[in-house]
């Protein structure tokens, strides 16, 4: 198996476990796509978390306002309408475990790798760039009418010198 | 006799969650205490009596590993049991942590009965009436 297709394999495992665990939801990956150089604007809620090591990047979650409150709803088992401080700490932490067990599927492969603490963003209209040249692998999760994008950059590290993302706000102030 | 436990976790959600699922193993425990870092976590040990840690690694401030090994040098907690909760399994940190002489580790997402079995040992049981 291919590095890409680990991490597809990986992602997939790693979400519907963590879905499965820790808020009861039979969820299984859809489309897969490769996103090249700087996405459309995001409107929402966006988690992202680096990945360093021998091999560097970053793992992301992407998801509506309203996708976001239903996550934390059934991780805390209390009902969240508008996106709060705990909606993007649970976020935060679902990142964390998604991308963290990722991590550690591939450092079978790839050596040991570090991960960072995660980062929220919460606003409309907003654009991410990546300072390197970097493939994203974006993966898709339907789930009751909506879709948790979960996405990864890895490059070796001379490659990806600079492939950490930083989220700049482009049309209205951050809400968080 | 009921015991009292700490929770270190820089996540809320997963602090919440630890309370929650804490009670539900049918273990003899009488406060759960949080914390958000390796700082907070020394406050509250130096505030009173704590019978079990259970320990995040990747934290801001004072890292899981750092706070192990303050729990470990000090007189007064080296022999409170430390079990580590984080989303960490590669062998480098895992290792880290037994070396430090962690008591045991859980891995995120976790269950109540895993979190159940790796305190089996540690709490008493609640006795049936």
């Amino acid at each position: 198996m291919n590095l890409p297709d680990l991490i597809i394999d990986s992602i997939g495992r790693s979400t519907a476990n963590v879905f499965s665990t820790m808020l009861g939801v039979q969820i299984y990956s859809g489309e897969v796509t490769i996103e090249h150089g700087t996405p459309d604007a995001n409107d929402g809620v966006l988690s992202f978390i680096g990945v360093a090591g021998a091999w560097t990047g970053t793992g992301s979650l992407t998801c509506s306002p309203a996708l976001a409150c239903r996550m934390c709803s059934r991780m805390l088992m209390t009902e969240f309408a508008a996106v709060d401080e705990e909606v993007l700490d649970a976020v935060a932490e679902l990142t964390n475990m998604i991308i963290g067990n990722v991590k550690s599927d591939l450092e079978q492969h790839l050596g040991p790798l570090g991960l960072s603490i995660p980062t929220v963003v919460f606003g409309r209209n907003f654009k991410t760039k990546s300072a390197g040249s970097t493939e994203w692998i974006v993966v898709r999760f339907p789930w009751e009418e909506e879709v948790l994008l979960v996405k990864l950059c890895l490059a070796p590290k001379e490659e990806a010198a600079h492939a950490i993302p930083h989220a700049a706000v482009q049309a209205c102030a951050l809400e968080v | 006799m009921e015991s009292d436990i700490l929770v270190v976790d820089d996540s809320a959600a997963i602090r919440k969650i630890l309370q929650r699922v804490l009670r539900q193993t049918g273990m003899a425990i009488r406060t759960i205490y949080e914390a958000g870092d390796g700082q907070e976590a020394l406050e509250r040990l130096k505030a009173g009596k704590v019978d079990l840690v259970l320990l995040d690694i990747n934290m801001p401030k004072m890292d899981g590993l750092q706070l192990l090994a303050s729990i470990r040098a000090s007189t007064q907690w080296r022999d409170i049991p430390v079990v580590m909760i984080t989303t960490e399994g590669g062998e480098a940190k895992v290792g880290e942590a037994v070396k430090l002489g962690a008591a045991g580790y859980v891995r995120k997402p976790f269950t109540t009965d895993q979190i159940k079995e790796k305190l089996t040992g540690i709490l008493e049981p609640v006795l049936p009436l």
